[in-house]
């Protein structure tokens, strides 16, 4: 039984050849499947990842009750002293609390590749920077000062949006602000943004308080303790939560959205490239029809037969799977774009072709290949063996 | 004309596999219909606003950063303003996050002059809009989706504005009447709309009074629409708050443009799509071709010349693809309110049917271009012996 299988599969995969016309369609057009499928799919998962890889367990980020989002929130001067105050908060050598208040905007910056105005987020950011966000690392030029108009641009802000190469001035209300440096944060989204000393930026914008306050925890576990410090305050109304929950909320919306419309997209070219393997399958099956209808009479079983003729589409359709996850990847990941993310603002995220996705393109082109070979091999498998011998 | 049974007949002579090339078709242009819908409504997307005589006035630097209402005493002065209004972003929902309710503060008499005869409400209920100070005019199908009446009281969230009297971001109107709007391509766009008085809300926020989210002018004479925007600006030049004008079509595309390249990534989409086709296409007429050799050896031994038989075989090429493109363009449109409900607020129209028929053509063209310049080579004598 193997060895007939075997034997049958050798036969037919050396006649594949002869074949090609019709095999090259499963292939290319599995392959276009897949490579839709994963860069679409890469997307997602790389905006994800943007938003997954900021924050950590230990910081908190706090907003005014009920607002969502930074860009809405707005919390005082007093409120952020309060806040210093709770317990939890990790501390600095002189014993401050390492709390930056934080006052985010929005400005209109144009986009490199269309000219055309993106909104790109400048964010105040409190004197405690360095201690409350570590994985901050200024990678050229220097850290802007305090109370000058100076700010540093994410890696991610600097390739996709103009002006923001170090030294280049920006024009901001009436005021020119200079970039003295360029900063990467583990590529989280904070790379799509511009930092800037919290209380130059609040007299340029001629607005009084701040956004959000962002505190580094003596250690996760901490959490519930500062939480419950704040939101038991009466004179606070304020929004406390960890920062991988904040930017996994701000991200869900937009890269749900892409998976739904991706695989949409895929299942549809899937369908179509399913009726072009049982095309090609099929007259594969018709044209061999002589060869299996003589080793049927030499004794091969039919089961062989069917298992050979699903293998080589399975085979084929791998194929297709692999080339087409390998475009994907040789095109498009690492490729960097930016989006409207989930607060009016732009996030640079890069498309990434992760192992998960290279496999999921892979099981698709697999099951495509299947399905459309089972029905040819039935056919194979049923061959009258007399008739197909007799058409000789 | 009369050839037509013929290339019928020879179309289906192996059914299965034109049915599978058929779908393969048909499925490549119903992806191709709606891709196309989708682009069509990102790239002529709804401004919410009818007309090219509306401008929008912002400020230069930020969409986060207001302008003093004063302005729009500079801004009406401009000669070919016709009338001014103030709005601001109010950021409200209803009872949870998901229930988006794009509610406007309007400055009534301006609001509802500048855009005369765009809106339909009763003159009855518009009257008792104006006495009411709590009154909300509401769009028909914003008070069918929540099940409002006249009369309700109802509580809308503000993700942004705390009330001035007790800090909270609860905010309390009367539904005292509901507004259509004309124009039924503005009937997505301004399916959520909730109009309040902007007196109201300004006296009532508990942070920047006298200060508005945008200027909304009309103008006079549409052509001037650049000119007049260069004006406003140049009134407000080198002041604290520098604006930014553009006719409001300008301002909502620059808005979807920041979403990213959307027309790139659906281009590319359906290059795959109909680089795949093209080979399996061609692969079909190929074979289909390849098989019928001594046939059409017969045909020519009949007399037809070697231009009638390359027509022939294209003709059958081009059967195929419009048939299968019709039907996949056809599918597309009854997917219309599939793709309504993921982009909501954008006007969907059929865009696709004559690229759609364009491409189909093409298609059949390259792919029937090889088995007919074949089928024209025959030689009559080495294809009757079935010499290939």
């Amino acid at each position: 039984m193997l060895k007939q299988f075997i034997a049958v599969l050798g036969m037919s995969l050396r006649t594949l050849p002869q074949r090609m016309g019709a095999s090259s369609v499963i292939v290319i057009g599995i392959a276009g499947v897949v490579a839709v499928l994963v860069s679409v799919l890469a997307m997602g998962a790389g905006f994800r990842h943007t938003l997954a890889d900021t924050g950590r367990a230990d910081r908190v980020i706090i907003l005014r009750g009920g607002s969502d989002a930074e860009l809405n929130s707005s919390l005082t001067r007093s409120d952020v002293d309060t806040i210093g105050n709770a317990p939890g908060l990790a501390k600095d050598s002189s014993g401050k609390a390492l709390l930056s208040s934080e006052l985010v905007t929005v400005v209109n910056v144009p986009k490199m590749d269309t000219g055309t105005d993106a909104n790109v987020t400048l964010r105040g950011v409190g004197l405690k920077l360095t201690e409350v966000r570590p994985e901050l690392k200024v990678v050229q030029g220097r850290m802007f000062r305090p109370a000058v108009r100076e700010l540093v641009a994410g890696a991610g802000a600097a390739k996709q949006f103009r002006g923001l190469t170090v030294g280049s001035v920006l024009h901001l209300r009436n005021a020119d602000w200079t970039v003295t440096g360029a900063f990467t944060s583990n590529g989280d989204v904070h790379e799509s943004e511009l930092l800037a000393d919290v209380d130059t930026v609040g007299s340029a914008v001629e607005r009084p308080g701040y956004s959000s306050a962002v505190g580094l925890l003596t250690g996760p576990e901490q959490f519930d303790r500062f939480k419950d410090a704040l939101t038991t305050d009466p004179q606070l109304k304020v929004d406390v939560q960890r920062e991988p929950q904040y930017y996994a909320a701000q991200s869900k919306n937009l890269s749900q959205a892409i998976n739904v419309v991706g695989t949409t997209v895929a299942v549809i070219m899937a369908i179509g490239a399913m009726f072009g393997a049982l095309n090609s399958m099929y007259s594969a099956v018709a044209a061999r029809g002589q060869e299996i209808a003589t080793l049927r009479a030499i004794g091969f079983g039919a089961l062989p037969v069917l298992l050979s003729v699903m293998i080589e589409a399975l085979l084929l359709s791998l194929l297709g799977g692999v080339i087409g996850a390998a475009l994907a990847w040789l095109f498009f990941n690492g490729h960097s774009v930016s989006t409207l993310g989930g607060a009016f603002a732009q996030v640079v995220f890069q498309l990434t072709v992760t192992r998960a996705l290279i496999v999921t393109g892979i099981i698709w082109a697999c099951v495509i290949g299947l399905l459309g070979g089972l029905f040819p091999a039935l056919r194979a498998a049923r061959l009258p063996v007399a008739e197909a011998l007799r058409a000789a | 004309m009369k050839y037509l049974p013929l290339i019928w007949a020879t179309l289906w002579r192996k059914k299965t596999r034109t049915i599978f090339t058929l779908l393969s078709i048909v499925i490549a242009f119903l992806l191709f219909g709606m891709l196309e819908t989708v682009d069509h409504a990102f790239s002529h997307p709804d401004t919410g606003v009818t007309g090219a005589d509306k401008l929008i006035t912002t400020n230069k630097y930020s969409i986060t950063l207001s302008l003093p209402i004063a302005d729009a005493q500079q801004i009406r002065s401009v000669p070919g303003v016709a009338e001014v209004t103030w709005i601001s972003w109010f950021g409200g929902y209803y009872q949870e996050s998901k229930n988006f309710v794009f509610a406007l503060p309007v400055d009534t008499d301006s609001y509802f002059n500048l855009h005369k005869d765009e809106f339909i409400v009763s003159g009855e209920q518009m009257q008792a809009y104006r006495n009411i100070r709590t009154g909300a005019l509401v769009n028909s199908a914003l008070m069918k989706k929540f099940g409002w009446k006249i009369g309700d009281k109802i509580p809308l969230h503000s993700t942004i504005w705390t009330k001035k009297d007790d800090g909270s971001l609860d905010w309390t109107f009367d539904i005292v009447g509901t507004f259509g709007v004309k124009d039924p391509t503005q009937a997505q766009a301004q399916s959520s709309t909730l109009l309040f008085h902007y007196e109201l809300f300004d006296e009532g926020r508990g942070f920047g009074k006298g200060e508005v989210g945008w200027f909304e002018a009309r103008i006079d004479d549409p052509s001037q629409a650049a000119a007049i925007s260069n004006r406003i600006d140049a009134l407000f030049a080198n002041s604290p708050n520098e604006t930014k004008t553009q006719p409001a079509n300008d301002f909502t595309m620059a808005f979807i443009k920041q979403l990213g390249d959307i027309g790139f990534v659906l281009r590319a989409i359906l290059g795959a799509v109909f680089f795949a086709l093209l080979f399996l296409t061609g692969n079909t007429m190929m074979q289909s071709v390849r098989e019928r050799i001594p046939e059409l050896a017969v045909l020519k031994t009949l007399g037809f010349g070697d231009s009638k038989v390359l027509m022939l075989v294209l003709a059958e090429s081009l059967l195929l693809c419009m048939i299968a493109a019709l039907i996949g363009l056809a599918l597309s449109y009854a997917a219309l309110p599939i793709i309504k409900m993921g982009l909501q607020g954008m006007q969907l129209s059929p865009a696709a049917l004559i690229p759609g028929i364009g491409i189909a053509v093409l298609l059949a063209l390259i792919v029937g271009a090889a088995p007919a310049l074949r089928a024209m080579r025959l030689n009559i004598v080495d294809a009757l012996a079935d010499k290939r």
